[in-house]
């Protein structure tokens, strides 16, 4: 029964965190801290995932189409799909609810413990929209861009090793990745993308937000953040899957 | 002034407070003492409604805060500052932005306005050529005087202050001390301090209540607090041996 008490304070958090802010300005300065932070900041990871992932996913599709029925650009095709529908999407998003969620989770969490939200309530400063209203937009924000950078940087790493360790020709690749290619699968992946943001954020501040204790308990809140919006983001993955593609 | 009236607070089935009532006058210290774990946090805690209380009522000149909803809540809190036991500043942000965050958000002072007033504060509790710093990166001591000024830089008129001397040498515990003291008698405002060291309680105790097992147990000033009978509050005045003897060889 405790999970419907989780949903039901992660929902009076998030009312609290959609509720009219104090001063527009204010919050339009931390977005743009927070786009910086969240966004900027997880590029390096994002691009060093994402040329590994495209290489291996290029080199196990070749590996797996030796067969003389199957035309060799189908090994750009096939890696082409699986990484703008599900890799750059779903699996940088699962490595970004690591690295993002555990960071949001460590922040809000330690402000909690020394009593720097209280110190926000006692201003009255609604420390819930201040705090996590910025974090959510701008991740919601920057991450499609995010992806698309991954789904981008995926390809040329696979082009790259996958010519380099003789699997494809250039040419054939190239031609795999452009053959029946369709936007709505661009489309698709970067709504999931944000709705993925919208749950890695806001389930890491809840936990951080309620956090109790001390710093071991900070420590506790951020892996506990990472741990349900990765299973929350992989159920949203699996729903909106199957609401927008099937 | 601020009134509380038979507050009382529990945790399961622990009550930390007991019916505790006390008046805290306006324009001089308050103070609340006792002992680590008699409650004295969690009063000023759930005086400002960061915790709920289970029943009483807090009267700010009369206001009865727990009636009020949330919108009242937040009006009473504007006029009230206050000092947390750990300094509670925020650590993202330069000394003068932890000063100056408030009049960001609640008033239309520019910039430079906004830079003024910090200063001023910051002066007040003589601290220079700190502003650009981190509070990971100056003293303890100096943490709570950046507390206080972060607390006085909206011009309350209720400060609350969770022992702003613990952790500091004597010396730097008077000194503020007289600095909360000097502040309360300029502003004229309502202050309440939380302390369990008697050199302030014998430094800026005006107006004193002493809290034992979340009870009220004794109010008082500093002059009859050396001379009271009460057995709680005797041991708790006179804890170490040392003292002990002392009071025996004045007798
Ligand atoms: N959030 C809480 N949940 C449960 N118990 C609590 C909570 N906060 C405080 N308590 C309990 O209430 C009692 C009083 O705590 P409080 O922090 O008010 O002590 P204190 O008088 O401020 O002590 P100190 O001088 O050491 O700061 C303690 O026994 C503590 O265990
Ligand atoms: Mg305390």
């Amino acid at each position: 029964m405790k999970i419907f008490y989780h949903i039901g304070r992660y929902f009076i958090l998030l009312s609290r965190v959609f509720s009219k802010p104090e001063k527009s300005i204010i919050y339009r300065n931390r977005f743009f801290e927070e786009v910086n932070s969240l966004g900027i900041g997880s590029l390096g990871i994002v691009a060093i995932i994402s040329v590994f992932m495209g290489a291996v996913i290029t080199i196990q599709a070749a590996f797996g189409f030796e067969s003389p029925w199957i035309p060799l650009y189908a090994v750009g095709l096939a890696t082409r799909d699986s990484i703008v529908l599900e890799f750059s999407p779903a699996i940088v998003s699962l490595i970004l609810a690591g690295k993002v969620g555990s960071s949001i989770a460590g922040e809000i969490g330690t402000m909690r413990v020394t009593e720097q939200i209280d110190a926000m309530e006692i201003m009255g400063v609604n420390s819930a929209a201040y705090l996590i209203l910025p974090k959510i937009l701008a991740f919601m924000f920057i991450l499609p861009f995010l992806i698309i950078i991954s789904m981008f940087l995926a390809m040329i790493g696979g082009l790259v090793f996958g010519v380099l360790t003789g699997a494809v020709t250039p040419h054939q690749f190239l031609y795999g990745i452009q053959y029946d290619f369709r936007p709505y699968n661009v489309f698709y992946a970067l709504v999931k993308v944000v709705v993925f943001a919208f749950i890695i954020t806001s389930v890491s501040s809840y936990h951080g937000y309620y956090t109790k204790g001390g710093a071991l308990e900070v420590g506790r809140s951020s892996t506990k953040a990472v741990v349900y919006s990765s299973i929350v983001l992989l159920f949203f993955d699996l729903l909106l899957t199957q609401l927008l593609l099937a | 002034m601020i009134e509380a009236i038979n507050l009382n607070k529990s945790f399961g089935n622990k009550q930390v407070l007991k019916n505790f009532s006390f008046k805290f006058e306006k324009g001089k210290p308050n103070l609340i003492i006792g002992e680590s774990g008699t409650g004295k946090s969690v009063l000023l805690k759930s005086m400002v409604g960061l915790l709920e209380l289970d029943s009483g009522e807090v009267l700010y000149s009369g206001r009865d805060f727990l009636k009020m909803n949330f919108k009242e809540k937040k009006l009473i809190r504007k006029e009230i500052g206050m000092l947390f036991q750990g300094g509670a500043l925020f650590d993202s942000m330069t000394i003068e932005e932890n000063v100056v965050f408030p009049l960001s958000l609640f008033t239309d002072k520019s910039a430079e306005e906004k830079r003024e007033r910090a200063n001023s504060c910051l002066q007040r509790v003589n601290l220079e050529n700190v502003n650009k710093l981190y509070p990971s990166e100056i003293s303890g001591g100096m943490k709570k005087r950046v507390a206080i000024a972060r607390a006085i830089s909206m011009e309350p008129e209720y400060l609350f202050c969770d022992e702003p001397n613990s952790g500091l040498d004597p010396k730097t515990s008077i000194l503020i001390d007289e600095l909360i003291n000097d502040l309360t008698y300029e502003l004229n405002i309502t202050t309440i301090v939380i302390t369990h060291d008697m050199n302030s309680v014998l430094e800026i105790g005006d107006h004193i209540a002493f809290l034992y097992k979340g009870e009220k147990c004794w109010e008082g000033n500093k002059q009859e607090i050396l001379h009271t009978d009460n057995k709680e509050l005797n041991d708790f005045v006179y804890a170490t041996k040392f003292l002990r003897n002392f009071k025996d060889k004045l007798k």
